[in-house]
């Protein structure tokens, strides 16, 4: 029953770590537990909830379904990551302006999540927008302001 | 979970290796999102898992004259994304984008999908209409299975212990041929197939139905293929009459049990509803 | 996109704009702490051992190999808590028994659910801890499980408690034991008397099943029992006052021996008001004198924390030709869970609420059962208790052909009369609401395509008030740090510090509100009820009235004139008498702070409200859905949602509250159910198979905010956050029967029960 801890080397947030993990640590475990990175949180320890999405090697992905192991070499970037400096992302402004969080917990995940679909359709339709974000539950909003603070960080109207 | 070891193959030969060393515990590992589950939640006793991901005929997409290859743990946002599957195999992106959500769909593969060999997996009826073969390695070498015999139940498989599947390979699709695959589920994301199926059909210069694969999911203990219903629209032009023996033919195959997803009678008729629409919708793609 | 219908005649500068919320950086940047991110020098992780069996006297638990097991320091079962007192205690949205509370913490002689705890490890790392669990050796005699609500109160029905005798009407109890807790009932008129007038009668049966509120973060928490004998716990909790008041009686402490610190939440919506995990954690703490964090995984939070109720409901009720409603007789029967205290009563006072309805009878019964003690969940009982209420009377406006909207005006409830509970209505925006539907572009538009059909319903919930506080500072720079006891569920440190900036005439930049823990801040009773900037915002208004009383003192002082002779302006500046050459005497809010530290010292406003009265809430909501008759399947096509905020605060937090109400509504109403096997095992604990609304399962949610100011208020404010989850189920069978004809009688309506309903119905 006994597990050994292992040492991983990988970028986060363009920074290199070394880090020391539990042998059973997911990413998500090794970031908050054993890194202090605790934006990315626990909803359902399964894939269903999205909030603990980060970006591994450009995709996103739900850091509970990926071991720490695997993450030797890999780029991993997370909600962390999303401002520079004090100047926060055209997206979590976005967030902020659209009132598009209400308890905050699924925003995390919602941001990365998000930024990555802008990354890639940078103009994307309402439609898009939801499809992407599908994985992502949020309790608190009915998606609306959600779907806006996206449409408005791509540049687009929003009602 | 579980207390499990982490190993990386870089080559089949070391993955082989690495599985029998592991012995009764040993698990491949591709995308993970079903198998890091079982481990976490002590369904399946895992010790050690074996990362595919860094051998390289896993992770590749090949086209040939011959057809298409894609590695077993090559991530479904791959397989959606290539413009070749797009256009020749788009059953195939019916299948791996809906497989989960996005961040799902940037780890799980099809061959995990196989390999979890459950019920109502998205993947599986397609691959059965597209006439996937099973590429296997192992201690013994190297086998293939027809994709329609891998499955035996739920989440078992004809895998013997330290085998796993290294590609599928599929024929290249033949002239005025289309596939669809749907599935029915009561959200419209991130939800199990309460009943799943997949069409492949084949026209002749007339418009008659030349050849057909039709396969139905989550309505018996493994996906199924149907030749009774391909039987029942082969050999002529599609019309009303021979879609409803289609449907009859997957009602008829179809033996679900009632469970927190859908209930017998409900699957049942689900089986014959998503028959015909991938029937439908197949020959739409063929023409 | 908001279409305000204001009565609002005042003029606000700060109240009515759109802040950015002054914790929203935190909550895009990932550094907001929530209760699962506290981590502590030394902390210990706990897991918790729960019952594989819905009902089973526990025999024996041995711990001793789970104990041996390197690098768990406690393992704790119930026999380790003090014995509980046979007393209430306030639980936030009601009171229970001390030893109900304890034993639905940590099982004593029984397992009444599936996932009832029945002990709790504490280890260096959680997954020993875990590993620990399959080490604690539990010997259960398994019981026959009672799991539906009707079963349950049948004579000779398995008893869940042998001492639950039924409270009756007259407040006797029964003769012999029984599930059924309590049986209330509220009337007036003379039902049959009502009937016999009508010349329209439809009566239906419905069932809902159990629902959880779903909020995303697991419940957590933490505790550190310092050497003093002091406990401080940390939890992501609605009322942290609430945890302290259930924390120190179960471990025989004093109030003052416990502090609670609230984390930033992950939802809540009344789950998060009883305590699970942080008795449980005090006490592994006192054993290893170390800090112990507690976490839930999610199939914990499904399992074993508060859904809220399943229900059988009958509904008959009566019209006359006219559409005049004459009679409705309601029955209602609440799974309460494992112990009692189900929100039927909550429900009963609600479910006719908006109408006029001269002979009324609402029974209520409260009863046991073997699953998961329910909690509050937004608007408690009402939601589903007004399905079957609007559900009967949408068919009675198709039975005698009238527009649904026009019968609920006809019959609507209006100032002056009162419930059946005895509830008298003031001002109220109910008739509001029904107009501003009726003039939507929704209600105004065509809806055209095959299996497409539209429908409407109306709902209530009473809102509440009570204790809040409010202390602020007035810094040098003019800036006002506000010091609050309300958890921020949704943006309510924004709402209350809005308050305060209107009153103080600043910008709600200048105002910097702080959620504080419980030695910090006057008693404040949960974030609930639709309480919060209702009762939070009163405060806030008196602290900064304290806070201009306290200025235009000092103001008076440097002027060395009378204080009754300055003024503080609602432009935020104190004037004075003129000086002696006949010059205005005033000072800034700015520049008066300024001067404060030099001229005998700083200055905090201080408020603690406890309001009885609250300011009630309408809602109208319109759905179009488009049925797939193959399949069931129900997709949302279009949603306007009206509603009475009294005068919305935030606005955009007003809407989302509305937005989040629907989405909660439309999955009630269409997939979320718990479903159990006849053992009495939850098949579907997990977010894959519990299914909650995706973001692609919902179009934009239009949100029309009428403003009936509530009088009670001192900015008008009504109670927003509960209302919404109420008429989305209600409207959205009636959609359904309009698109396919198809008239349900449970929740949810999901695709296999609509097939069921419809193209299965023959076979």
């Amino acid at each position: 029953m006994a597990s050994e801890h292992i040492v991983v080397t990988c970028t986060i947030n363009g920074e290199q770590q070394v880090f020391l993990a539990n042998e059973r640590d997911s990413l998500l475990e090794a970031l908050r537990d054993r890194i202090g990175l605790t934006g990315a949180k626990e909803g359902c320890n399964n894939g269903n909830c999205g909030a603990c999405c980060v970006n591994m090697d450009g995709r996103i992905v739900n850091s509970c379904l990926v071991m720490a192991a695997e993450c030797e070499g890999a780029e991993i970037g997370t909600v962390e990551g999303l401002a520079t400096g004090d100047q926060l992302s055209t997206l979590q402004n976005a967030f902020l302006e659209q009132a598009a969080l209400q308890c905050g917990i699924c925003t995390p995940g919602f941001l990365v999540a998000a930024e990555a679909l802008l990354e890639q359709n940078p103009d994307p339709t309402e439609h898009e927008i939801r499809y992407w974000l599908a994985g992502n539950l949020c309790r608190c909003t009915g998606y609306d302001k959600i779907i806006k603070a996206v449409q408005q960080a791509a540049g687009q109207n929003v009602a | 979970m579980q207390a499990v070891k982490y190993a990386r193959a870089g080559s089949v030969d070391e993955a082989v290796r690495l599985l029998q060393e592991g012995g009764h515990g040993a698990y491949p590992l591709a995308g993970g999102t079903d198998v890091i589950v079982q481990a976490r939640e002590r369904t399946r006793d895992i010790n050690l898992f074996v990362d595919l991901k860094h051998v390289p005929e896993l992770m590749d997409i090949e086209h040939s004259p011959e057809g298409l290859t894609i590695g077993a743990a090559t991530p479904c946002y791959q397989i959606y994304g290539d413009s070749t599957i797009q256009e020749q195999y788009p059953a195939l992106v019916d299948s791996t984008s809906l497989i989960g959500g996005t961040a799902i769909q940037g780890r799980a593969s099809l061959g995990g999908n196989l390999c979890n060999s459950s019920p109502a997996a998205d993947g599986i009826p397609t691959l059965i209409v597209l006439e996937a073969q099973v590429e296997i390695a192992g201690p013994n070498g190297r086998r293939t299975v027809a994709v329609e015999d891998f499955c035996t139940g739920p989440g078992q498989n004809v895998l013997a212990r330290g085998e796993f599947v290294v590609k599928l390979r599929f024929p290249a699709p033949a002239e005025r041929s289309g596939a669809r695959f749907l599935r029915f589920i009561p959200r419209n994301e991130m939800d199990i197939a309460v009943a799943n199926a997949a069409s492949q059909v084949r026209l002749d210069g007339d418009g008659a139905v030349a050849w057909a694969r039709v396969a139905i999911g989550a309505v018996a203990p493994t996906p199924l293929l149907v030749s009774e219903a391909a039987e029942a629209i082969v050999g002529q032009p599609l019309s009303e009459e021979t879609i409803a023996a289609a449907a009859s033919a997957a009602r008829a195959a179809a033996s679900p049990i009632t469970d927190m997803r859908g209930s017998i009678r409900q699957r049942v008729h689900l089986a014959g509803v998503f028959a015909e629409r991938t029937i439908r919708q197949a020959a739409e793609r063929a023409a | 996109m908001v279409t305000a219908q204001s009565q609002q005649t005042e003029q606000y500068n700060v109240i009515g704009t759109r802040p950015i919320r002054h914790d929203g950086v935190d909550k895009v940047t990932g550094a907001a702490q929530y209760g699962a991110d506290l981590n502590l020098p030394g902390m210990l992780a706990g897991r918790v051992l729960r019952s594989p069996h819905a009902h089973a006297r526990i025999v024996s638990i041995d711990t001793s190999k789970a104990e041996a097991l390197a690098g768990v320091l406690a393992v704790i079962t119930n026999a380790d808590f003090p014995r509980a007192a046979d007393q209430e205690i306030d639980t936030g949205e009601g009171s229970a028994n001390l030893r109900w509370v304890l034993d639905n913490v940590i099982a004593s002689d029984k397992a009444l659910y599936k996932g009832h705890a029945v002990a709790a490890v504490a280890a260096t790392d959680y997954h020993i801890a875990e590993d620990a669990l399959e080490l604690i050796e539990v010997e259960y005699e398994v019981l026959t499980p009672v799991l539906d609500v009707r079963d349950a109160m049948v004579d000779g029905s398995p008893l869940l408690h042998d001492s639950l005798h039924t409270r009756e009407l007259d407040g006797s109890s029964s003769d012999s034991a029984s599930n059924t807790a309590s049986h209330l009932q509220f009337s007036k008129g003379d039902v049959e008397e009502g009937f016999d007038d009508a010349d329209v009668v439809i009566e239906r049966e419905f069932e809902t099943s159990m629902a959880h509120q779903g909020y995303i973060e697991p419940h957590n928490g933490s505790a550190y029992w310092r050497a003093d004998g002091t406990l401080d716990v940390w939890t992501s909790t609605q009322g942290a006052f609430v945890v302290r008041d259930s924390v120190a009686p179960l471990l025989q402490l004093s109030p003052s021996q416990v502090k609670v610190t609230p984390m930033e939440i992950g939802g809540g919506f009344g789950g998060k008001i009883p305590v699970y995990l942080e008795p449980l954690a005090a006490l592994l703490s006192q054993k290893t004198g170390r800090p112990v964090k507690l976490t839930m995984n999610r199939e914990e939070v499904l399992l074993a924390t508060g859904p809220t109720s399943g229900t059988y409901m009958r509904v008959r009720m009566a019209a006359k030709r006219d559409g005049t409603i004459t009679a409705a007789d309601v029955h209602l029967a609440f799974e309460a869970g494992a112990y009692p205290g189900s929100p039927v009563g909550a429900g009963a006072m609600c479910s006719l609420a908006p109408y006029d309805i001269p002979n009324q009878k609402i029974d209520g019964y409260d009863v046991v059962v073997n699953k998961p003690k329910t909690a509050a969940y937004r608007a408690p009982g009402a939601p589903q208790a007004e399905f079957a209420t609007e559900s009967v009377l949408n068919e009675l406006a198709e039975e005698i052909g009238l527009d649904p909207l026009e019968m609920r005006l006809q019959n609507a409830s209006v100032e002056g009369n009162t419930t059946a509970a005895g509830m008298p209505f003031g001002v109220i925006g109910n008739v509001e609401c029904m107009q501003a539907a009726q003039d939507s572009p929704h209600w105004q538009s065509e809806l055209e395509g095959p299996n497409r059909g539209r429908g409407v319903a109306q709902g209530f919930w009473f809102n509440i008030g009570f204790e809040s506080s409010a202390y602020a500072q007035v810094n040098g720079d003019g800036t006002v740090p506000l010091v609050l006891g309300s958890t921020d569920i949704g943006g309510t440190r924004a709402s209350i510090a809005m308050q305060l900036a209107e009153t103080l005439g600043i910008s709600a930049e200048d105002v910097h509100p702080h959620v504080v823990d419980t030695n910090s801040v006057g008693y404040t009773q949960v974030t609930g009820g639709s309480r919060t900037t209702f009762a939070g915002g009163w405060a806030a208004y008196e602290c900064a009235m304290d806070i201009r009383r306290q200025m235009e003192e000092r103001a008076a002082q440097l002027w060395e004139c009378e204080a009754s002779d300055v003024t503080y302006g609602d432009d935020a500046i104190v004037r004075g008498p003129a000086d002696e050459d006949g010059n205005e005497r005033q000072f800034t809010f700015r520049e008066l702070a300024g001067q404060l530290a030099s001229s005998g010292g700083h200055i905090v406003g201080r408020a603690d409200v406890n309001k009885t009265s609250s300011g009630p809430a309408f809602a109208t909501h319109i759905v179009d859905v488009e049925v797939d008759p193959d399949t069931g399947k129900v997709d949302i096509l279009r949603y306007t949602a009206v509603q009475d905020a009294g005068t919305a605060i935030h606005p955009a937090y007003v809407e989302g509250q509305m937005q989040g109400g629907v989405a909660q509504g439309v999955g009630m109403a269409l997939n979320e159910e718990y479903y159990y096997d006849e053992s009495g095992d939850l098949k579907n604990a997990s977010l894959l198979d519990y299914r909650m609304p995706t973001a692609l399962d919902l179009p934009m949610i239009e949100p029309i905010i009428v403003e009936v100011p509530n009088p009670g208020h001192p900015y008008g404010v009504r109670g927003v956050g509960e209302v919404p989850i109420i008429p989305p189920a209600p409207a959205v069978r009636a959609a359904i029967a309009n698109a396919i004809g198809a008239h349900m009688t449970q929740l949810p309506m999901s695709p296999r029960a609509i097939l069921e309903e419809t193209a299965l119905s023959g076979d």
